[in-house]
């Protein structure tokens, strides 16, 4: 941020601020402090992940190409997405709703296999009160689950307002924060399956 | 239906406790009964509480600290007179479980129910102003922000009569607070009420440094902003980066204390230091975010009553920026004494030493502001003046608690305690008094009465130095903090010294409040016509009238100098006219924010009593709320060109008015 | 304001119930020695101000017009340089203090001495302190004795919450937490009887948690010694259960004999949980060696000499099982 362009900003509309562009530039800021809330949750692995109790261990428990495919959905409902911004600059309101459902639906294939994954652990006394090592997983896993689920939930509602009123001016600009939201949580699990999973498995 | 709550949580034998609940029960249904006697309840709701104007929401949040301060005094009373009496053979008036409560909610209530919405809220108010735009970036969020302090606010409020309040301090102690150990609701009470307000506050963190970098007037570049818009900025950045970690933390105890994880517990592979670190990793940062912000105050008002250039204006800057950075790097001086490895001591006892050199560079910087100027000792500067006599004792007690070996013998010990007292009333709550006093003109529309302020100034600046100065005595004699009793008959004198100085303090207090009920009643005779309160103002936010209208400026000003207002009024082109104005579009006020604050109250008084429904429900309500109100896409009015000059025609002539008086006088 | 707080120190250091600058040992006397000079060097930074705040503030008040008014004077090289380059000299002489300082008088670093240490195992409870000799084989509650001008080695952990163990006329305190073993290293110069307390806040009792350490000569502690051997309490695992329940101003009892190893026995409660970890290893080494929590070490070597036995498990983490001490 020099000088120069931030006096552009201005002087360009020192009367009516660029909403949009303060709007995302605020989402980026949470952004960033969201990836502080999960950077403590990292951290927290680190420390206690080791801390088995004499319970089950991350070798014991985790199954590298269930991963693999749940992972995969993740990251192609970003692709999805990708295409659905695509469409969205285009102004093809019927492929952007198209486009958020297949994200959505990729979505919940990921948010599925994972809830799949807990219940089972859960079922063979792996549950997160086991142990330290245990805690730490459930909770930094979930955590990134919750944020995918709520990610969902805004998905339902974009495509609730597109469906209602087509692709107006604030809820294109809702459509970018959601867009950084959705890669955003790509990225955070890109270090949840190195860092959780194979660090421990290798 | 109710979870764990029944009615024998409510500690009606105890006839402190009740006496406590009644007064303020009491007090809150006289303003209630008042409110609507005066049928006042349409005009509050709509003016007030759905506000989403920056300076209600800024009078809102000092209301909201002034009131929490009565009640962490109140803590701090019964604490210095349980001490001063519970020697020897007296066991004092208070249970230790009792006593051991107190001190846990006047830390919790001081830093975040009355530093924090007092920072928050003269940010509110200042902040916009001073870089010359009209609103915070993100003004809903700015009421939500509010509401969520409020809530946290409510819920302490709501343990002093049902259930009882943490016994394990502000910073909560592992593993003492794992259900093992305290399986009553305190700790949940504190845990939620921290947790509901620290979301508040980083929200506002977000929304102020996007203003701030955002929303600035044209010409304004970085190295022309305010000193206060910088340690604002500064602070914005501690908060978004510090924050979260406590959000995280807290979060982690959640998941101990409800699902009986192990992040903290003894055994079963968790770590009880880890607390120590993730809580100090915001900790620290957070003792700058309360008194940066007062720096900033500080070297606006020395300026202003100065009348004369802020000294070292770029030192200052580099001064603030590099508190921000060190402020991350010296949490583990919190616990020296957990056996860690010699040169990890080191390394953080130098860096803290470190930030004692900027701290240095700014006390210095504040005095030769003063050096050849035309000083005015209005309340304001009082403030100043005693902030730099007593902040620079508790700077020296803080470099030499910095050596490892020397926090040895000091660490956890009243010498501690009177240490940080020294930062945050003389370093950060005489900045807000200072700031409170200096905007106060600007944002009502006169002047707070200078007798009783100065009369406030006394009380406070002689009854913390009567009530701290023993506790370093004490504290090399050896006393720990938190003791609900002792045998060592020695430390009693000083004990009882200092309870008298909390007593000279409160006469401070009923002094602040003795001020703001006269100068409401004498307010034609302090009455500030011109909008520069002072006179002799600097930045932006003396520009407009005072109190000023809703949009702020009528025309956004275009900035070439740091102090912008001063070398207007120097070149003569201070009060013109623009020539023409425009329509201005402002957000309009919306019910979002208390309602998601009173849902998350329901919230946080289910989860803390295990109402399970009545948890989900609001939780359904809040995500309810929050996704329809995310739909609106104009929520803004327009103030048509004509309306605003009505406004600023009438603005004018007041001007002229208060100039013609001036002339005479 | 300054003359107050010189007055006020000079008086304060004048004080006999100053214990902490006021040490008895050498340790203490160190670090009151190290608080002395750190204050002086501040105070170079530190008067100035109170002079100046009210040298500048009689001077420049706005009723003395013949003070030198300068709205627009706002930037001296000179004064810059100074304030900065001061503070600057000032914190550079407490960090080389602090270096040396904190390495001599780090607190699990054994005392230089001829004579053969006393060793002290130190485990607090809900609310109280039990201090076993492990070279007597007698433990005694809340009362702690030992000769003077001998050093003390502790070695402290918790059978509760945690707690900080603190003789203020000693010197440096230390945390005590369960699960994890810390050290500490003191000396008394005088005999004499010392307040001794918990300074960490850790529940309802936590008032109450204090005790008499009594620094005796060498004759005395022998004497004290053999009547402990003589006293008709054992400490086995049912009286330290008994012991170990939550109460407060547990009577001084001393104990003839002590349940062998009690003392790991009490930190394995909650270590042995743990899955291997480098804690494990962390908290079980002997404690003499002077590494620390969070100290760098090296295994191999630990292994040799503490009869560790550490096994390389399949996943690749090290897992500890403490064998037989020696």
């Amino acid at each position: 941020m020099n000088n120069v362009s931030q006096n552009a900003v201005h002087t360009a509309d020192a009367e009516h601020p660029n909403h949009a562009e303060i709007r995302t530039f605020g989402f980026w800021i949470y952004l960033m402090s969201d990836l502080v809330l999960f950077s403590v949750l990292f951290a927290t692995y680190a420390v206690i992940g080791f801390n088995s109790a004499g319970g089950p261990t991350g070798k014991d428990l985790f199954d590298i190409p269930y991963l693999f495919v749940e992972t995969m959905f993740l990251l192609l409902s970003s692709v999805a997405f990708g295409f659905t911004m695509i469409a969205m600059h285009n102004n093809k309101k019927q492929r952007v709703i198209i486009g958020l459902i297949v994200t959505a639906l990729l979505g919940l294939g990921f948010i599925g296999m994972e809830i799949h994954e807990f219940v089972s652990m859960i079922g063979e006394g792996a549950g997160p009160d086991r142990s330290g090592f245990l805690s730490a997983f459930f909770t930094l896993v979930g955590t990134h689950g919750a944020h995918v689920t709520f990610g969902l939930i805004w998905i339902a509602t974009m495509i609730g307002q597109i469906a209602k009123s087509g692709i107006t001016e604030g809820i294109s600009s809702r459509m970018m924060r959601l867009s950084l939201f959705w890669h955003f949580l790509d990225i955070v699990w890109i270090g949840v399956f190195s860092f959780v999973y194979l660090l421990h498995v290798v | 239906m109710f979870g764990k709550l029944t009615l024998s949580d409510i500690p009606y034998n105890d006839p402190i406790i009740m006496g406590a609940v009644v007064s303020s029960t009491f007090l809150a249904l006289i303003i209630i009964g008042l409110i609507t006697y005066f049928k006042k309840w349409p005009y509050l709701w709509h003016e007030w509480l759905t506000s989403v104007d920056h300076k209600r929401i800024g009078v809102m949040y000092i209301i909201l600290a002034l009131v929490m301060m009565l009640r962490g005094f109140a803590d701090a009373i019964m604490m210095r007179g349980q001490q001063a009496m519970a020697a020897g053979p007296d066991p004092g008036y208070l249970t230790p479980h009792h006593y051991d409560q107190i001190f846990g909610s006047h830390g919790t209530i001081m830093i975040i129910f009355v530093a924090m919405p007092f920072v928050i809220g003269l940010m509110n108010l200042v902040i916009p102003h001073q870089i010359g735009a009209r609103d915070v970036a993100f003004p809903v969020l700015n009421s939500v922000s509010f509401w969520l302090t409020v809530a946290g606010a409510g819920l302490i409020m709501i343990s002093l009569g049902v259930g009882e309040f943490t016994n394990t301090g502000w910073f909560g102690i592992a593993p003492l607070f794992e259900k093992t150990y305290n399986p009553g609701v305190g700790v949940d009470y504190w845990m939620w009420a921290f947790q509901i307000a620290g979301v508040g506050s980083l929200l506002s963190g977000v929304n102020f440094l996007v203003t701030i970098v955002k929303m600035r007037a044209p010409g304004m570049t970085w190295m022309k902003m305010p000193l206060f818009t910088w340690t604002t900025l500064t602070t914005n950045v501690l908060m978004i980066l510090s924050f979260p970690v406590i959000t995280g933390a807290l979060f982690l105890l959640t998941l101990d204390r409800y699902l009986g994880m192990h992040f903290f517990t003894n055994g079963m592979g968790g770590n009880m230091m880890m607390w120590n670190n993730l809580f100090w990793m915001w900790g620290h940062p957070e003792v700058y975010i309360v008194v940066l912000p007062s720096f900033g105050i500080f070297s606006e008002v020395v300026a202003t009553f100065s009348r004369k250039k802020l000294f070292g204006y770029v030192s200052l800057v580099w001064a603030t920026a590099a508190i921000m950075i060190l402020s991350f790097t010296v949490w583990l001086h919190h616990f020296f004494t957990m056996g860690n490895d010699t040169n990890v001591n080191i390394f953080f006892g130098i860096a803290t030493m470190a930030i004692a050199i900027p701290t240095g560079v700014k006390v210095y910087d504040w005095l030769f502001t003063m050096y050849r100027g035309r000083i005015t000792f209005s309340t304001p500067m009082y403030w100043v003046l005693g902030f730099l006599t007593l902040f620079v004792i508790g700077g020296m007690t803080g470099v030499l608690m910095a050596i490892p070996p020397a926090d040895f013998v000091v660490h956890n010990s009243l010498f501690l305690i009177a240490h940080f007292h020294n930062m945050l009333i003389p370093g950060a709550l005489f900045g807000y008094f200072a700031g409170f006093a200096y905007w106060f003109p600007k944002v009502f529309g006169f002047r707070l009465d200078e007798k009783w302020g100065k009369r406030a100034f006394w009380g406070w600046a002689v009854g913390f130095f009567v009530a701290f100065m023993p506790l370093y005595v004490l504290g090399f004699m050896g006393m720990p903090r938190r003791m609900a009793h002792y045998d060592n008959m020695a430390w009693q004198p000083w004990l009882i010294v200092a309870a008298v100085g909390a007593l000279i303090v409160g006469a401070g207090i009923l002094s602040q409040l003795i001020q703001i009920y006269i100068s409401i009643r004498d307010r034609k005779k302090n009455v500030d016509l011109t909008g520069d309160s002072w006179e002799n103002g600097r930045t932006l936010e003396w520009m407009s009238s005072s109190p000023p209208p809703v949009y702020n400026f009528a025309v956004i000003p275009k900035v070439d100098e740091l102090d912008e207002w001063w070398a207007m009024k120097e070149n003569g082109t201070a009060y013109q006219r623009p020539a023409e104005y425009h329509d201005i579009h402002m957000p309009k006020n919306v019910a979002r924010g208390p309602i998601i604050g009173g849902l998350v109250l329901a919230f946080g008084f289910a989860m803390v009593w295990y109402i399970w429904w009545l948890a989900i429900a609001a939780m359904i309500g809040i995500i309810a709320t929050v996704i329809i109100g995310s739909s609106h896409d104009d929520e803004e009015y327009v103030i048509p060109a004509a309306e605003v000059k009505r406004i600023e025609d009438e603005r004018f002539e007041q001007l002229a008015a208060a100039m013609e008086e001036k002339k005479n006088n | 304001m300054g003359v107050v707080l010189l007055l006020a120190t000079v008086l304060l250091s004048s004080c006999s119930n100053m214990v902490v600058l006021d040490s008895k040992g050498p340790i203490g006397s160190e670090e009151a020695f190290l608080i002395k000079i750190a204050f002086i060097l501040m105070l170079i930074v530190v008067l100035p101000v109170f002079v100046m705040v009210i040298w500048f503030s009689v001077r420049y008040r706005a009723s003395n017009k013949k003070a030198t008014y300068k709205p627009n004077w706002a930037h001296s090289h000179k004064i810059e340089l100074v304030v900065w380059l001061v503070p600057i000299a000032i914190v550079a002489a407490l960090s080389y203090l602090t270096w040396v300082k904190t390495h001599e008088l780090d607190p699990y670093k054994p005392i230089a001495s001829d004579v053969k240490p006393v060793r002290v195992e130190v485990i607090s409870t809900d609310w109280n302190w039990l201090f076993i000799y492990p070279d007597y084989n007698i433990a005694v509650v809340n009362h702690l004795v030992f000769p003077a001008n001998t050093p003390v080695n502790f070695r402290l952990t918790s059978a509760s919450v945690m707690t900080s163990f603190f003789i203020p006329q000693l010197g440096s305190q230390i945390y005590v937490m369960a699960g994890m073993r810390t050290k500490l290293h003191l000396q008394a110069d005088h005999e004499g009887t010392y307040l001794g307390q918990n300074i960490e806040y850790s529940g309802t009792g936590y008032a109450t948690m204090h005790f008499d350490a009594v620094a005796t000569s060498k004759e005395e502690f022998e004497d004290w010694v053999e009547k402990a051997k003589q006293s008709p309490d054992v400490l086995n695992m049912a009286t330290y259960e008994k012991f170990a329940q939550p109460n407060t101003d547990y009577p001084v009892t001393t104990y003839s004999s002590v349940a062998p190893k009690l003392f790991d026995h009490v930190m394995m409660q909650f270590m042995g949980w743990m899955g291997g970890t480098d804690h494990a290893m962390k908290m079980t080494d002997d404690m003499d060696d002077t590494h620390h929590m969070n100290g760098m070490q090296d295994s191999t070597q630990m292994q040799e000499e503490h009869g560790q036995m550490i096994m390389q498990s399949d996943s690749g983490h090290v897992h500890t099982k403490t064998m037989e001490d020696k």
